[in-house]
């Protein structure tokens, strides 16, 4: 496929890099504001071979995914905040039987109903397992339309080399808003590692080999826990290898802005104007959640005892726990969020920067 | 021809002939199940009509939460766990990522007409070339007893202590009939395990299933009436004059579609 250039909705740019990183699966509900992803899926995914299927609920749509998944598809399923909530038991049978799978939340404002409006809420859900049992997904949250293409190559790569389910976090505003993408390139960012990765675990009918069997049920005495501290080490293994950031004006500043996805795009503007100003203020923009990339923020802390940290955020403060957890005290963190269709301007943010830095 | 005396009659020599073995698709292991349940039966069937067909290097089962859910330690071919009632929604995707295998679920009443309706109902009705196996005892098993969307009424159990009472329990749920009215829908039979003949015709339905499945004919059910002694309260040999006398009167058996 050639390299061009279109315009094109963060929805559609997930829906395309998707099947661009090989996704030949795709089961779905609709829900706003989403939409836009199913349907992409629905016109595209047969083209590309693949199978689509408008499925029955949030529910069956998450366990086609553990289907497809185990039976070796690259497989993807797509909703916002509501609908990701029903897939979460899904999630955990997919993290316990240690099937790779891409899931997209498009975040909305809860809880409940809540609206249609952009949010940052689901930081916790997505970041903390969400389901039941101790286990993670791996959560990338894109800023860009492009970037949101781009992941999804590492989204897939990365699921597969570690058989883990992938979540990619984005708000209502990255999946409608429209942006120049190149499409058909191979992905700027660096894939896995899929050396030996040849999905030896699937179920495609025991010829020549002793079954298979998908699974996340331990009844045996001492086996769930066995199963269970191997997770650990896979976890321990991804938060030290698959850290990704964004950051700028580290080097002098005083005062650190942190925020992820829609919100990153307000504060970068935010802390251009401020440097116009000659205020030493930086920022980092956490493309991984989880892991979070907390070694660039131990590293600040340690060699900068003055730095305060300001966590801005579509939420009540979500990101905010992994900031404070990161620094571990040894940096004042204040905060500034707003959820359920409100979002901090650039003013606010410059106003907020100006008071606690006189 | 003279027998052999020092080896006997045998395969070799023509005197004897296998009619009867272990199902290569069943592994030779005791099962967890209680004396007199139909699991295991049932299982048994589904592994010898697995032999039969030459399909056990392609067939995938998905087994189900709820008494068989260790089902895959019996089977010796692939298969994968569901969440509780979701196993016909990863058998859908598992037959439309790989249609060249055969895919069977194995589902309780509770699984597959109470948590799982949804799933079922939609799986029938977008005609999913599917095999499955439906078995219905009137009892939640691997929770202890409680009630089944399939519990006769005035049957006791633990979440019905005085009997099913249709006034707050509403009645026993026929869903191989509501599916018989889908279009999707090729073929559904109910069948019982209550005797050696009735046991017959189980095997002889679950292959037509997946014969259907082979010859790309669509979604197929077979209803299994399966004894429970344990949770009915009653000996192995009362459980089947049970299904006999009381379950196949609420649910008669034979071709539904």
């Amino acid at each position: 496929m050639a390299i061009k250039k279109i315009l094109i909705s963060g929805n559609e740019a997930i829906a395309a890099g998707a099947i661009q990183a090989g996704c030949r699966f795709y089961a779905g509900y609709p829900i706003t504001p989403q939409n836009e992803l199913i349907a992409y899926m629905a016109k595209y995914m047969p083209e590309a071979g693949g199978v689509f299927i408008q499925a029955e609920s949030e529910l069956a749509a998450i366990n086609m995914v553990f289907g497809a998944s185990g039976a070796g598809a690259r497989a993807m399923t797509s909703s916002s905040s509501p609908g990701v909530s029903l897939k979460q038991e899904g999630i955990s049978y997919i993290a316990g039987a240690e099937l790779p799978a891409v899931i997209v939340n498009i975040m909305r404002g809860g809880p409940g109903l809540g609206n249609i409006a952009p949010a940052q809420s689901d930081y916790f859900q997505a970041t903390r397992g969400g389901g039941h049992g101790d286990y993670h997904s791996l959560v990338f949250a894109p800023a860009y339309v492009q970037e949101a293409y781009d992941l999804m190559q590492r989204a897939f790569d990365l699921a597969d080399s570690y058989r883990i389910p992938a979540i990619i976090l984005g708000d209502g505003i990255l999946g409608q808003m429209m942006e120049p993408v190149s499409v058909g390139r191979q992905s700027s960012v660096v894939t896995g590692d899929l050396a030996g990765n040849t999905k030896n675990w699937a179920l495609t009918g025991c010829a020549g080999r002793k079954p298979n069997v998908v699974k996340s049920f331990y009844l045996g005495e001492g086996d769930l826990e066995k199963f269970n501290i191997n997770l650990q080490k896979k976890y321990k293994i991804i938060k030290e290898r698959e850290q990704l950031y964004e950051a700028g004006f580290l080097e002098d500043s005083r005062i650190i802005l942190v925020a992820y996805g829609t919100m990153a795009r307000v504060v970068k503007s935010a802390v251009h104007s401020l440097r116009e100003k000659g205020k030493k203020v930086g920022m980092i923009r956490p493309i991984t959640l989880w892991p979070f990339p907390d070694k660039v923020f131990q590293q600040l802390a340690i060699n900068n005892k003055q730095l305060t940290f300001l966590v801005v955020e579509m939420s009540y403060g979500q990101m905010l726990e992994d900031v404070k957890l990161a620094i571990n005290g040894s940096s004042p963190v204040e905060f500034l969020g707003r959820s359920g269709g409100g979002i901090p301007d650039e003013e606010e943010i410059i106003n907020r920067i100006i008071r606690f830095a006189r | 021809m003279p027998v052999n005396l020092v080896n006997g009659p045998n395969e070799q020599n023509g005197y004897m002939k296998t009619i009867f073995s272990h199902p290569k698709s069943l592994r030779n292991i005791s099962t967890h199940y209680c004396p007199g349940c139909g699991h295991g039966i049932a299982h048994r069937l589904i592994a010898e009509v697995v032999d039969e067909l030459t399909i056990r290097e392609k067939v995938i089962g998905v087994a189900p939460v709820g008494c068989a859910v260790v089902a895959y330690d019996y089977w010796d071919f692939d298969c994968s766990e569901a969440a509780h009632g979701r196993a016909l929604a990863v058998a859908t995707a598992i037959k439309r990522v790989r249609p060249q295998n055969i895919v069977f679920t194995y589902q309780g009443d509770g699984d597959l007409a109470a948590i799982g309706t949804n799933e079922t109902i939609h799986a029938a009705n977008r005609g999913e070339n599917l095999t499955v196996i439906f078995m219905n005892n009137a009892i939640y098993g691997m929770t202890g007893g409680q009630m089944a969307p399939t519990t006769l009424l005035n049957q006791k159990t633990a979440t019905t202590p005085l009997g099913r009472d249709f006034r707050s329990q509403g009645y026993p749920l026929k869903i191989s009939e509501m599916l018989a009215i889908l279009p999707g829908v090729k073929y559904i039979e109910r069948v019982s395990l209550h005797s050696p003949q009735e046991i017959l015709k189980t095997k002889k339905a679950i292959k037509q299933a997946f014969q259907n499945q082979i010859d790309n004919l669509g979604f197929s059910l077979v209803e299994i009436l399966s004894p429970c002694p344990t949770y009915w309260g009653l000996s192995p040999q009362g459980a089947l004059g049970w299904i006999k006398d009381v379950m196949a009167k609420e649910f008669p058996l034979g071709r539904i579609k």
